[in-house]
C-alpha cells in the first residue's frame, strides 16, 4: 500500500513521494492514458520545479521544453496546467502567464 | 494530510467551466492596457473557458499589422507611475517608459503582444476585430494579424457570445 501526502483537493506535497508508477495512476484517475508525449511534459516539469522554485506554467513549459501550447490542451484537455501539475505530483501553477 | 491509496482525486471542475463563456472587450491601444484583456483572455483558456476577444476602437492597434509590435506606455496622465507629471510631457520620456515597461514585463517571462495572440490562439481563443473601427482607420483583413477571424459589429459580437461574462477593458 502506497502512502503519500496531500493536500485537501488531492495534489501530492512531498516532492519525493512521487514516483512513474504513481504519476501512471494519477493520470489514469483523470482519465489520461500516459505516452510518451506526455511523459516529456512530465519530466520537464519534475525537473524544473527544484531549480525554478515552483510549478512551470504553460508557457515555461511551451517554450522551454519545446511543446507547443496547442498539443498541451490535446494531451492534457480543459485545464493543462493543473493536469500536469497533479500528474507530475507538484503544486498547482502559481504563475498568471 | 496523510492519505493511502486510493487517492483523493481533484474536481477539475471540467463539467463546471464546460458551457462558461468569456467576452473580452479590448479598447485600448496603451502597452499596459493590453495585457489586462491578453492575461485574464490566457488564465481563462487555461481553465477551460471559452474564450473571445473583440478588439475596437484603439484596441485594434493590437491586432494592427503595422502597429502591433509598436505598442506605447505614456507617464501623461497616469498618477500610478508616482513621478510628477511634467516629466511624463519632456521629449523622449514616452520611448523610455515604454522601453522600461516592456524590459520589465520581458523578465517576469511574459510575451510581447503578437506573441501573446499566437499563445491565446493555440489555446483555442478567438479574436475579432470591430468593423466601425476598421472602417473609421480604413483597414481591412489584410492589415490584421493572421489570426484574427473576422471583422464584426458590435451586434455580431454580442450575438456570438451569448450568455458570456463579459469584460470591458
Amino acid at each position: 500500500m502506497t502512502t503519500v501526502h496531500v493536500d485537501a483537493e488531492g495534489f501530492l506535497t512531498e516532492y519525493d513521494e512521487w514516483t512513474d508508477e504513481l504519476a501512471g495512476q494519477l493520470a489514469a484517475r483523470i482519465g489520461i492514458e500516459l505516452t510518451d508525449e506526455h511523459w516529456k511534459a512530465i519530466r520537464f516539469l519534475r525537473a524544473d520545479y527544484p531549480t525554478h522554485g515552483e510549478t512551470a506554467t504553460l508557457r515555461r513549459v511551451s517554450t522551454l521544453a519545446g511543446i507547443p501550447v496547442k498539443q498541451l490542451f490535446a494531451l492534457f484537455p480543459g485545464k493543462p496546467a493543473k493536469k500536469m501539475a497533479y500528474i507530475a505530483g507538484l503544486p498547482k501553477p502559481r504563475g498568471c502567464v | 494530510m496523510t492519505t493511502t491509496m486510493p487517492l483523493t482525486v481533484p474536481d477539475f471542475g471540467d463539467e463546471a467551466t464546460a458551457g462558461r463563456k468569456l467576452a473580452i472587450i479590448c479598447s485600448k491601444g496603451n502597452l499596459d492596457m493590453a495585457y489586462p484583456g491578453l492575461i485574464l483572455a490566457n488564465a481563462a483558456l487555461g481553465e477551460g473557458v471559452e474564450t473571445h476577444l473583440f478588439f475596437t476602437f484603439w484596441g485594434f492597434d493590437m491586432i494592427t499589422k503595422s502597429r502591433m509590435r509598436d505598442l506605447k506606455f505614456t507617464m501623461l496622465g497616469n498618477t500610478a507611475t508616482h513621478l510628477p507629471q511634467g516629466l511624463g510631457g519632456l521629449p523622449g520620456m514616452t520611448a523610455m517608459a515604454t522601453r522600461q515597461m516592456k524590459k520589465q514585463i520581458q523578465e517576469i517571462g511574459v510575451p510581447d503582444v503578437p506573441e501573446f495572440l499566437e499563445q491565446i490562439v493555440a489555446s483555442g481563443g478567438h479574436l475579432w476585430a470591430c468593423r466601425m473601427s476598421a472602417d473609421m482607420m480604413h483597414l481591412d483583413e489584410s492589415d490584421l494579424y493572421d489570426d484574427v477571424e473576422g471583422i464584426i459589429s458590435a451586434a455580431d459580437f454580442i450575438e456570438k457570445t451569448d450568455g458570456a461574462q463579459i469584460i470591458f477593458v
